[in-house]
């Protein structure tokens, strides 16, 4: 479970730093704390670094799903156009069960989110990941208990960014003015690849989901009919009742490989297609963000320009107001290209951002189906074998 | 790396309709959106013309269906011209013919190359003459109207078989014959067949699916009721001793009519009953059972006194404070008995398990498919609308992925159909467990007669002595005493006779009984050993195949491993 990434060892990003300074990360050891409502899950964030921003080679702190929250949710805010890696869901209902395998899973999906913030190059540097690898737990749960306004809302929630855009929207049509989108083909184009990608990924996660089932299925059903065969044996009697018996054995034999293998395709194919999805809602969270940021240049150009003919038409009439007119209009100015700014930064980034992402999914999925071969083919010999071993012994039973 | 988009595909030509669909969705750059609906409304055109060569005895292939999953048909036919499909799967060829050829087309386990069983339970073949053969074929079923005044007007349809006889025996006088026959037939040859071979497992005939002949397709069920009457009729030649029978000579070789007694129904035989009864009663027609009545059990026939008194001894068996006089004691049998209930409950719970453990299998196969369909549909998106190289590598990979894992759904789909047949041996001998019972009862049925009589006579005798015993006091009453004693010995003697003649009876089904069991035991062990040994080949070769499939994956994305390690 552990996963120790050192940035020097990862190819990722075209612009990783030179091999001397490393940050290498990993979650680890989830125990259960607490009781019924309250229960909650405490994972061991271990930080290993040689870089001077830190206290140290080594810290270990304890953290909690919604400490992983607040860093996730600043750096959206601080990061605006940077795909930011996804949280596992969080699941209310779950929680309650907390199986085994949920909090497996969530723990190594804590431990991808961590080192993908930790491997790249502008995210890496943010004083809030330093703050989550190695405040004090005290700290963390002062830092959290004085979040307040945008960061209570919990941006990170998708539905709750497409509702402030909506409801911006139609605050826009209501004023009966027109909404604003950029016209850019190729950004065009890239919205729509987003979200088509959306929807095949979660059909093929949807199927892998089910094919854990099946594993699953096929092992329960396998040894059920192992035990009944072998019951049938104890019914025969002589040798054939033996054949039997050893049939049935192997039948439950087979039942755990299919049971592991189940195990290795939850962690190692769906869970990496459920990453690939949760990747894709936060390129659209960007998305929106970014429809925000032109919006906003949008509506500050046209402001500007209200303000610019109002401060005109007060000089003209050496009104005694331009001074404070003169005043609104630069500050105003200087908002307007800050938001150019910003904009031009998001486009900039995301367009950076987009050729990391395919090239990250290409891996990811390379070693997917890699994992995914390899363990069906494990699957396959296995039960190619055990069933073989059985062959002499018919022969055997049939000869005499 | 990149290779072009034929690559790989090349071999999946050969293979029948699937791979086709992979390809058209592959291939077909205009292919929209829908391309999975496409995909399947092309899989079920696919089916309805392919030239699998078991199409036409594809009974009922719902749209939706592969042709694979109706395995029913593959049992009646030879593999030797098999599809393309298997001519993929070289498992080891396992022994030859176990057994002999007798040219039955249900033949005991020949594994040909291709790693299936034209199987079938050897207690349906005959395996102990050598080189004597009959083989049956049943076809060509033609409607035919009831000659003459059926009471429901308009009425009085009906379905003829040709059955078409091919055999070398020489009590059969002829070389090759047919006849045409009508399912109400074969009801009668089963039934007199009961009637003559009391205690052997004779093989249960179709049913009368009366629901089934309203509900369904008229083609599809006298397709389904061809099918079964061949599988029946070939089960009766296989039968050592009902082969020989000549009613079974008399339904395969007698032109027109079939001259064999037609079983009245039950009704009839009650309302029979219920006039003898009064008679019998009041003594005017022969209350003893005659001899050719012995022979068959009460229940069912039309002598209602002796049901009576045969439900009475019964009665008395059960709840009486004195033993019959003869009891089953046999106790090898009554052993034998316990071990067939036995053996009928385990393998009740192996039939169980096996159609679960089918149904997993298939639902395996079936999601696997899905799987890859998902990640073809991916692959040609991010094809489309690829801007950089990466991406074009991804679906380079998601292609030999999805290739992959169809292959796979459809190595695992065959699996299962052959795992079907196999495991079908389970639901044959679950089967023929109802008629071991039949014939168990054949034998207490027997015994309760020969019960029933022993207890009258000595019921009659105690009379007798009574009355010898009785002297004449009364001046005149020795004549009638005398009268009545001459009655009575003649009763006495008339019961014994029956008593014998019962008692030959329950000696023949006894033995009946016995042969039987040893002939199944016989074959059970040789059928199960057969199903477990083509069920572990079976899995043995699919699973190498499947094993090869996911190993050219694990090869074609290693650069991905060293990375990962």
């Amino acid at each position: 479970m552990e996963q120790q990434r050192s940035i020097s060892g990862s190819s990722q990003s075209p612009r990783s730093p030179s091999s001397q300074p490393y940050l290498s990360v990993s979650v680890t050891d989830p125990v259960k704390l607490g009781n019924g409502v309250q229960a909650y899950i405490s994972y061991r964030v271990i930080t290993k670094t040689n870089l001077p921003e830190y206290q140290g080679p080594e810290k270990i702190v304890i953290r909690r799903y919604s400490d992983f929250v607040w860093l996730h949710d600043h750096l959206f805010e601080k990061y605006k156009g940077i795909f930011i890696p996804p949280l596992p869901e969080k699941s209310a209902v779950e929680k309650f069960r907390f199986s085994s395998e949920f909090i497996e899973m969530r723990c190594q999906a804590l431990d991808t989110f961590v080192n993908r913030i930790a491997s790249h190059h502008e995210l890496q540097q943010s004083e809030d990941l330093r703050t989550f690898l190695q405040a004090d737990e005290e700290t963390m749960e002062r830092l959290m208990s004085q979040e307040t306004g945008i960061f209570k809302r919990k941006p990170a929630d998708l539905m709750q960014i497409f509702k402030d855009v909506q409801s911006r929207v139609s605050d826009v049509v209501l004023g009966k003015e027109k909404p604003v989108e950029e016209s850019n083909p190729e950004y065009e184009k890239l919205k729509h690849y987003i979200f088509e990608l959306e929807n095949h990924l979660a059909e093929a996660q949807k199927h892998a989901y089910r094919l854990v089932k099946r594993h699953r299925e096929l092992g329960q059903s396998l040894s059920d009919f192992g035990k009944a065969v072998k019951l049938l044996g104890a019914c025969e009697g002589n040798s054939l009742g033996k054949v039997f018996s050893d049939l049935g054995t192997k039948s439950e034999t087979l039942s755990d490989k299919l049971q592991k293998e189940a195990h290795q395709l939850l962690m190692n194919f769906e869970e990496p297609l459920k990453d690939y999805v949760r990747s894709v809602q936060s390129i659209k969270a960007t998305i929106a963000e970014r429809a925000n940021a032109f919006r906003r240049q949008c509506e500050l150009a046209e402001t500007i320009k209200l303000k610019e003919i109002n401060l005109n038409r007060l000089i003209l009439i050496r009104s005694d107001k331009v001074g404070e007119a003169e005043f609104e209009y630069n500050q105003l100015k200087a908002e307007s290209e800050e938001a150019t700014r910003m904009f031009e930064k998001i486009m900039r980034l995301m367009n950076e951002e987009i050729v990391r992402f395919q090239e990250q999914k290409t891996l990811d999925m390379g070693i997917a189906f890699h994992e995914f071969a390899k363990g069906q083919a494990r699957l396959a010999n296995g039960i190619a074998t055990a069933w073989r071993s059985l062959l002499p012994k018919l022969e055997a039973c049939s000869s005499s | 790396m990149m290779g072009s988009e034929n690559e790989g595909f090349e071999e999946a030509h050969l293979y029948a309709s699937k791979e086709e669909m992979e390809n058209l969705v592959l291939d077909n750059p205009l292919n929209d959106s829908n391309s999975y609906s496409n995909y399947r409304s092309a899989m079920s055109s696919a089916i309805s013309d392919t030239s699998h060569p078991l199409a036409p005895s594809i009974l009922v292939t719902p749209a939706d269906s592969d042709p694979i999953l109706s395995p029913p048909p593959y049992r009646d036919h030879l593999y030797h011209n098999s599809p393309t499909e298997s001519s993929y799967i070289e498992p080891p060829p396992f022994g030859d013919n176990v057994g002999d050829v007798n040219g039955v087309e249900n033949h005991s386990l020949n594994l040909d190359n291709f790693g299936r069983f034209s199987r079938s339970a050897s207690w349906s073949t005959s395996s102990s003459s050598d080189s004597e053969y009959v083989k049956i074929t049943v076809s060509n079923p033609q409607k035919e109207q009831e000659a003459s005044n059926s009471i429901v007007p308009g009425g009085g349809n009906y379905v003829t078989y040709l059955i078409t006889t091919r055999t070398n025996v020489p009590e059969f006088g002829g070389v090759e014959f047919s006849v045409r026959r009508r399912f109400r037939d074969v009801v009668t040859l089963s039934d007199r067949l009961a009637e003559s071979y009391r205690g052997l497992f004779i093989p249960p005939r179709p049913d009368k699916s009366v629901v089934e002949s309203q509900v369904m397709h008229k083609q599809e069920f006298v397709e389904l009721r061809r099918v079964a009457l061949e599988k029946y009729l070939r089960r009766l030649v296989a039968h050592p001793v009902i082969k020989r029978s000549d009613e079974l000579k008399v339904f395969l070789q007698v032109q027109g009519k079939l001259p064999l007694a037609t079983t009245t129904d039950v009704a009839s035989r009650m309302l029979d009953g219920a006039v003898k009864l009064p008679k019998q009663l009041l003594g005017d027609s022969s209350v003893v059972v005659a001899p050719h009545e012995v022979v068959q059990p009460a229940k069912g026939g039309r002598d209602l006194l002796r049901l009576f008194k045969e439900l009475k001894q019964s009665v008395a068996n059960d709840w009486g404070g004195s033993r019959p006089l003869v009891v089953e004691e046999d106790k090898e049998f009554l052993e034998k008995k316990e071990k067939i209930n036995d053996l009928e409950q385990q393998l009740s719970n192996v039939s169980k398990q096996a159609e679960s453990l089918v149904k997993a299998q298939q639902d395996m196969g079936d999601t696997m498919g899905e799987l890859g369909l998902a990640f073809i549909k991916l692959t040609k998106f991010e094809n489309e609308e690829a801007m950089f190289n990466s991406q074009r590598a991804r679906a380079h990979d998601m292609k030999g992925f999805a290739t992959a894992a169809v292959k796979a759904s459809r190595f695992y789909r065959e699996l299962n159909a052959q795992t079907v047949e196999h495991l079908d041996t389970i639901h044959e001998y679950l089967g023929l467990m109802l008629v071991v019972h039949s014939a168990f009862s054949d034998r207490s049925s027997a015994l309760l007669t020969v019960q029933t009589l022993l207890s009258e006579l000595s019921s009659l005798e105690s009379r007798a002595e009574k009355l010898e015993a009785t002297s004449s006091k009364v001046f005149g009453a020795g004549k009638s005493r005398n009268r009545k004693m001459e009655d009575l010995k003649e009763t006495i003697r008339a019961t014994e006779d029956a008593k014998n003649i019962a008692i030959r009876e329950y000696q023949r089904i006894k033995e009946n009984n016995r042969s039987e069991l040893e002939r199944l035991d016989k074959e059970r062990e040789a059928d199960l050993l057969n199903m477990l040994k083509g069920f572990v080949h079976n899995q043995v070769g699919y699973m190498e195949k499947i094993a090869n499939v996911w190993t050219k994956v694990v090869e074609e994305t290693s650069c991905y491993a060293k990375e990962n390690s």
